[in-house]
């Protein structure tokens, strides 16, 4: 076996200078089905475990097995966990992908790679690193129909020698990842690792400048995906009821709900759920149900993605106008139609903020991370019942199945706020009351709930024409006074909805503007701005729709606005025409990426450097 | 509980109590029957209106919750997806009686599949489907319950056969199935009080269904029609319904010679009427989750939100 395959000192002179130290991306080429996400993410956590900032992505197919898959991890000293588009080392363990991968590297990365593929003819200007992976896992793993799922393991092991990681944290994550219920499985990854660590040490010398080094940047941080973290605010918000139909990129928000309430929603005494989940027969009953259920007092819930929130447009509307609360979780995918289930996409921005047919309007929160998947779900519970509507909680498959590393949640402070609902009591005291007169002046009327015993409590819930008594109407008058309420309540949201976050730089001359995951990509272009082009830029995150006075007053105060949306026609720029007077729409300048991966900085900023002609 | 003098039922309210605002259905529309025997037997059986929530659709017979039980609160929601509001609301709320009212439209075509999984499900819902045959408020439009043959106002005849709504819900397990003819006053009134006591039967888990003294299964349903005989109802339009009603010695717990009379019934262009089948053993919905006794919609928050120990737990975990 060859020791070395290229010399580095000679064939890569003249490449510009790559990041090496804790400052790299790798990216994992499998086969869908292959077992690789234990690897992959024991490799992700090992590295997190030495303190190193770090992101791990996972770009699969729709499918279940045989079908690539890529898993890219991106370790950033700088603290920089968007996703990267340039790879620095390669894992090629797919025949089927293997030459394209290589062809796409850029000089200089590093390609550990499944020795039968022969991937070293094909370039003179890269590290290989070939790995009999076959010949390794057969004496580790002595049963042969388990050696398909060990066999990964291996590449954790050869980068741990290659790019430094400590065996050790290799050797945490795994036992942390089987739990200690399954020491065996454990036991067994852990020999393969050991096998492709020992292979490395005593084959490869190493040519590649990539490695990391033990930082102290991940203290007390924890490790978990946006789907997780939305399903711990629900169920720290006070979720009563969840309905749900399975659709990708939401399926797992339900089901690790389902894992939590579980465990700490059962009533200590009689052991009975203090809740309900059903998997409804469609989107149209998931919705259906959330909507009767917070017409009755629950705080209820529905998670899904595009496709399930067309079908859900006509109750939607049903709840904007008849002022009922619920929460919708939209983990946005790639649309129109099916598109392209397992990439990631903002394609419900505008749709959703407008969604069924007469005039709506629906709050949208959009988080951009973990933390903020936990913190707003609490908020978006609180402000449904507050506002009496269907309140959007809006992420994407990047952030909801991904994992990401978090600052611990915070637990809330503010106790759980149910709005105005009437008791008995208040009706016996009131001697009756208007299910939709605008008493408060917020636009938001009192309720009762079916079962209130009062002679007086009832009211009959429409979705045709009613009257401030909740009567059947089909006035001129009484139907516009009906949605002049609405539209008012819509402006008062304006005051309660969470705030943008905003970093100005004083001598900016322009801005940028975006939501969500888009996040991470804006952060690091402005700094590239800054290093690379000597650029200021200032950056406004919104948190919600609808958007408040920040976002006038962000753009009044710059020249240019580049608005950042992850979709082709640009959603979130084309609701801020809706609302925005010519003056500062004028100002506005679009950025779309669409393509379904997580967005990038060098996208960003490409297109900002384009559009300023620097 | 019958009423006394003073024409109050047990809990002290007049009928007038039970009771909506105006119909604006059609004169002679059969659904307002409907809502009458509603109304009577509610009020008969001293059933605490405010207890109730009322659920429907879209269609004349879906607006009809409005004319009766004015003091329980009311959910007209959209077309054929009744069964999704009642399902959360009762979900948020298990102590509450649910009383669904629907159109065969709203039922047998744009509805079917929730209606389906709301038999399923086994929730615990009076479900009472107003069959004309045709879509009412869109103005005389074919359901899918409308007869083969059956001609519309503009002489075009119906080409399609029928759904037989009871029998689709008893394949599909429902526990309680029942037909009866908006005008046949006693046996409908008989059959919504035996679907209310059923609704309390499935609450209280307590007394067994023979004991249901107070429904009278067939005993007193023998004025329009005497029992096993055939008759034909000229209906408003002209067409003409035939209906059998079952015999005292039907047995409405086998679902199989439940089926079977619908299916001798149908051979012979008459259409079954009376309790065809009650199943008292299948588990609700509500008890298939597990749920807490009380309402869900008013729990604490000391058992809505857990403990600052548990969210250290998870985080934890989670590092
Ligand atoms: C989504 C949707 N599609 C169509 C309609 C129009 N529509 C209103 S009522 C109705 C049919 C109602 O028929 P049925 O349930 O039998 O009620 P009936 O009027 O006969 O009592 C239709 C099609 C609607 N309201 N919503
Ligand atoms: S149109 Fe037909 S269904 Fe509607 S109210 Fe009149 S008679 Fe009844
Ligand atoms: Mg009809």
């Amino acid at each position: 076996m060859s020791t070395l395959e290229v010399s580095p000192a000679e064939r890569l002179s003249g490449q510009p200078e790559r990041p090496a130290i804790n400052e790299f991306s790798i990216q994992v080429a499998t086969v869908n089905g292959s077992g690789s996400q234990t690897a992959n993410s024991v490799l992700m956590r090992a590295i997190f475990q030495m303190g190193i900032p770090v992101s791990g992505k996972n770009m699969f197919p729709s499918n279940i097995a045989g079908l690539p898959t890529w898993f890219t991890i991106r370790t950033s000293a700088r603290g920089y966990i968007g996703r990267r588009k340039e790879v620095d080392f390669l894992v090629a363990m797919n025949p089927e992908t293997a030459r394209e991968d290589v062809m796409q590297l850029g000089a200089g990365a590093a390609v550990v790679y499944d020795e039968p593929l022969k991937l070293d003819a094909l370039r003179s200007d890269l590290h290989f690193y070939p790995v009999p992976f076959d010949k390794l896992v057969a004496p580790v793993c002595p049963e042969p129909r388990l050696r398909k799922l060990v066999r990964n393991m291996i590449y954790d092991g050869v980068l741990a020698r290659i790019l430094s990681i400590e065996m050790d944290e290799v050797h945490k994550a795994l036992e942390k990842q089987f739990g200690k219920k399954k020491a065996k499985a454990a036991e067994l990854n852990w020999n393969a690792a050991r096998a492709g660590y020992d292979f490395a040490a005593a084959t490869f010398t190493k040519t590649d400048p990539f490695r990391v080094e033990r930082m102290n940047a991940t203290a007390g941080k924890i490790i978990i995906d946006g789907n997780a973290a939305c399903a711990l605010g629900a169920m720290f918000a006070g979720v009563t009821v969840v309905t749900w139909y399975p659709i990708t990129p939401s399926t797992s928000l339900v089901e690790s709900l389902m894992g939590y309430m579980r465990r700490f929603r059962h009533d200590p005494e009689s052991g009975k759920a203090n809740y309900a989940i059903v998997q409804a027969e469609d989107e149209l009953a998931s919705i259906g149900m959330a909507i009767g259920a917070g017409w009755a007092g629950a705080r209820s819930m529905t998670a899904t993605a595009g496709p399930g929130v067309s079908l859900m447009s006509e109750f939607i509307g049903l709840g904007y106008y008849a002022d009922i609360p619920a929460v919708i979780y939209d983990v946005e995918r790639v649309g129109p139609s099916t598109g392209l289930p397992t990439r990631t996409q903002q394609g419900d921005i505008l749709s959703n903020a407008i969604l069924s047919h007469g005039d709506t309007r629906h709050p949208m929160f959009f988080p951009s991370s973990p933390e903020e998947c936990f913190s707003l779900s609490i908020e978006a519970f609180d402000f449904a019942e507050k506002f009496q509507t269907p309140v959007f909680v809006m992420t994407d498959l990047d952030l909801g199945m991904n994992n990401w590393m978090s600052d611990p949640f915070a637990y809330p402070e503010k106790p759980i706020a149910r709005g105005k609902v009437l008791t008995a009591e208040d009706i016996g005291k009131l001697g009756g009351f208007a299910r939709y007169r605008d008493v408060d002046g917020d636009g938001v009327g009192y309720r009762t709930l079916p079962g209130t015993r009062h002679p007086a409590a009832a009211y009959f819930t429409r979705g045709s024409g009613h009257n401030d008594k909740a009567q059947y109407t089909e006035r001129e008058d009484d139907y516009i006074n009906n949605m002049d309420r609405l539209a008012h309540k819509f402006e008062v949201m304006r005051q309660h909805v969470p705030e943008p976050v905003t970093a100005i730089r004083e001598d900016a001359r322009i801005g940028l503007v975006a939501v969500g995951t888009s996040d991470y990509a804006v952060r690091e272009c402005c700094d590239q701005l800054r290093d690379e082009y000597g650029v200021a830029a200032s950056y406004m995150r919104l948190k919600a729709y609808p958007f408040t006075e920040h976002l006038k007053d962000f753009i009044r105060r710059h020249e240019r606005v580049y608005v950042v949306d992850q979709n082709r026609d640009g959603q979130l720029l084309g609701l801020m025409r809706l609302e925005f007077d010519a003056e500062l729409i004028a100002k506005l300048r679009s950025v779309r990426y669409y393509g379904g991966l997580p967005l990038d900085a060098r996208t960003v900023t490409d297109e900002v450097v384009g559009q300023e002609g620097l | 509980m019958t009423p006394q003098a003073k024409k109050v039922n047990r809990l002290g309210l007049e009928v007038l109590n039970y009771r909506g605002s105006k119909t604006t259905l059609c004169a002679g529309c059969g659904h307002n029957a409907i809502s009458e025997r509603i109304v009577e037997c509610f009020y008969e059986l001293g059933v605490d209106p405010m207890g109730v929530a009322k659920f429907s659709g879209i269609g004349c017979s879906s607006k009809s919750p409005a004319y009766f039980l004015g003091l329980s609160h009311g959910f007209n929601g959209v077309h054929g997806r009744m069964p999704a509001i009642a399902t959360g609301a009762l979900l948020a709320n298990r102590t509450l009686m649910g009383l669904g009212v629907t159109g065969d439209g709203d039922t047998a075509s744009i509805g079917i599949g929730q209606f389906m999984h709301l038999v399923r499900r086994n929730m615990p819902l009076i479900y009472i489907i107003e069959d004309n045959g045709v879509y009412g408020l869109t103005k005389g439009q074919f359901s899918a319950t409308a007869d083969v043959g059956s001609k519309l106002k503009t002489g075009a005849p119906n080409d399609l056969p029928p759904f037989d709504c009871c029998a689709l819900a008893l394949k599909w397990g429902a526990t309680f199935v029942a037909r009866s003819f908006s005008g046949d006053k006693k046996q409908l009134q008989a059959i919504i009080k035996t679907a209310i006591a059923r609704g309390a039967y499935m609450k209280e888990h307590e007394e067994p269904l023979q004991e249901l003294d107070f429904v009278p299964f067939f005993e007193d349903i023998s004025v329009e029609i005497p029992e096993g005989e055939v008759r034909e109802i000229e209906m408003h339009d002209g067409s003409r319904l035939r209906l059998r009603k079952l015999d005292r010695y039907y047995d409405p717990t086998d679902r199989l010679s439940a089926l079977s009379a619908l299916e001798e019934a149908e051979k012979n262009h008459e259409v079954l009427t009376g309790v065809l089948y009650v199943n008292t053993a299948k588990p609700t919905f509500l008890e298939v989750l597990n749920m807490a006794e009380e309402p869900l919609a008013t729990l604490p928050e000391s058992k809505l939100r857990p403990s600052p120990a548990a969210l250290n737990e998870i985080m934890e975990e989670l590092r």
